[in-house]
């Protein structure tokens, strides 16, 4: 079993948005391993939220949530941490720094398993970067394979931050928006390469999309989030258009909050 | 004048009080310090300043003096070199133990555990003594120790400057952009490693040029305790001033403005490679 959530509630981390309540709303949820998973939803719904909570960002204010079949709450600080590195939480906006190379920013999603001393030497002369382009040519970046990260474009960092994630040893990927800065085509194979590699190593993949026909297409299980809570989980078979018409209808918009939540997902982002 | 009425500033009043309370506050820090420009212009002091700096010109060129000043330069940027390394060793390893921003149980809950808290609070304290202690005062006391020479010089601007590049550059990395170093630590990345891979890369020029700028604070601090027996070119122009030889002190100053020149390129040319 990959995840279990019962009833669980999410509050937002900063004190500014404690008036607009929980981020997730008594959301129960069971994934297995090798599952996946599609997250679709309006602007605000907790999509990002759910993926942080998943990732043990943060802890959950009530219900019960349990990881490969621990519950990372009840571990010592260490021991959750040694959790984190099964899990691969890709935010929304590729987490590169402009002035590091592309190899360096690949090879970071080797670090948890690097001791301290393999991680230094890496830095002046980049330890197996056979594993770094094996996983840029997925993506047709193996010739940025030495460039600075500033010389991408906002597509290509999309796709590095993708390529950071198959050199990790996770077994869950948890990927927010990995399309927003790509052109249908590249979708489609940016896509095609997650839940290639999710199946290869029988690795869970949750994944947050606003590309409803995308979802509808590559997942074969479909969760919709509105609000914080969980609208419909069906497989995709059983989603009807009249489901997604009444999960994105009026984008809420004769409620002030929800617009108000929507104009600060950038600050969820970044908290979590 | 009717808008004026109708939409008063409501900073204008805390503006006016501020301005109040610092003129207040400011006169007699004035009268404590013997604030008088005047003295400058009486024609006793008008006379003898202008027979020190009839003497700067032209500054002293013999070779002989020269060379001694090229040995007095090298030892200066020897002591400022040497004393800066030595600081980085001290500083380093208080900046990862001052961060906030690396800290992974702030990132699970916005807090910090009482226990880290509390060795960051002692790392801060640590670095507050470090630095309270002027680098004269350090070097007066290290002169009593070691004895007259460079060394007493090197390790008094080993221990303020550890104290000074500690703080800041916590500072720098708290308040660079931490989206890369964040998401390192949610993947199970462990603290060093995600200050080398993400928080460095992200500040990496603002470091080297605060290192850069320190450097050349160092420069002038170690001619400053020169004058205290430090050695360097400090000590040689304590020695000039006190024989009032106007054109080896201007030698000298010549040479202080090329030094800091020199640390100003240097910065220039590293945040160039860097930027």
């Amino acid at each position: 079993m990959s995840f279990v959530l019962r009833e669980v509630s999410v509050r937002h981390a900063s004190a500014a948005r404690a008036d607009l309540g929980h981020a997730l709303n008594a959301v129960t949820l069971t994934i297995e391993q090798g599952e996946q998973i599609a997250l679709i939803g309006p602007s605000g719904a907790g999509k990002t939220t759910l993926l942080h909570t998943l990732a043990c960002a943060h802890p959950p204010t009530s219900g019960e949530f349990s990881v490969f079949d621990t519950q990372p709450w009840t571990l010592q600080h260490a021991a959750r941490h040694v959790l984190r590195a099964r899990l691969f939480l890709a935010p929304q906006t590729p987490p590169l720094p402009p002035r590091q190379r592309v190899v360096t920013a690949v090879l970071a999603g080797c670090l948890p398993q690097w001791g301290f001393w393999k991680s230094i030497a890496s830095l002046i002369k980049p330890r197996n970067p056979d594993i770094a382009y094996d996983a840029l040519a997925r993506f047709d970046l193996q010739d940025k394979l030495y460039s600075r990260v500033d010389r991408l474009s906002g597509g290509e960092r999309q796709r590095c931050g993708m390529a950071r994630l198959l050199v990790s040893r996770a077994d869950a990927f948890l990927v927010d928006e990995p399309l927003s800065a790509l052109d249908p085509t590249l979708s489609r194979q940016t896509l095609h390469t997650l839940q290639e590699e999710a199946a290869t190593r029988n690795a869970t993949l949750v994944c947050s999309l606003h590309q409803v026909e995308l979802a509808l297409e590559y997942f074969p299980r479909i969760v919709g989030l509105r609000d914080g809570r969980v609208v419909f989980d069906a497989p995709r078979a059983e989603v009807t258009e009249a489901m997604i018409a009444a999960l994105y209808r009026n984008a809420k918009q004769d409620d002030p909050i929800a617009l108000n939540s929507s104009a600060t997902e950038p600050v969820e982002a970044h908290f979590a | 004048m009717r808008s004026r009425a109708a939409h008063p500033d409501p900073a204008w009043r805390g503006r006016i009080t501020a301005t109040a309370i610092a003129l207040i506050l400011l006169w007699p820090m004035l009268v404590a310090s013997e604030f008088k420009p005047w003295i400058l212009f009486d024609a006793q002091s008008l006379n003898a300043t202008w027979n020190f700096l009839a003497a700067f010109f032209p500054p002293a060129h013999s070779s002989e003096f020269l060379a001694l000043m090229l040995e007095a330069t090298w030892q200066t940027i020897a002591i400022a070199t040497a004393g800066l390394t030595l600081a980085l060793l001290g500083a380093i390893p208080l900046t990862l133990l001052a961060t906030e921003s690396l800290s992974i149980s702030r990132l699970e809950s916005g807090r910090m555990r009482i226990a880290g808290a509390f060795v960051r609070q002692c790392a801060r304290w640590l670095l507050v003594v470090l630095r309270s202690v002027p680098e004269l005062v350090w070097a007066l006391l290290l002169v009593r120790i070691v004895g007259l020479g460079p060394t007493a010089g090197v390790l008094a601007i080993a221990l303020t400057y550890s104290g000074m590049l500690g703080k800041v550059y916590a500072e720098i990395l708290e308040s660079s952009e931490a989206h890369a170093s964040e998401a390192l630590l949610q993947n199970g990345s462990s603290r060093l490693a995600a200050l080398f891979y993400g928080a460095l890369p992200a500040a990496g020029s603002e470091l080297v040029s605060y290192t850069t700028y320190r450097w050349e604070c160092a420069i002038r601090g170690s001619v400053v305790m020169g004058f205290v027996g430090a050695g360097g070119i400090g000590q040689r122009m304590d020695e000039s001033m006190k024989m009032l030889a106007g054109a080896e002190v201007s030698t000298m100053l010549i040479i202080f403005v090329l030094l800091v020149a020199g640390a100003d390129l240097v910065s220039t040319f590293l945040r160039k490679r860097l930027g």
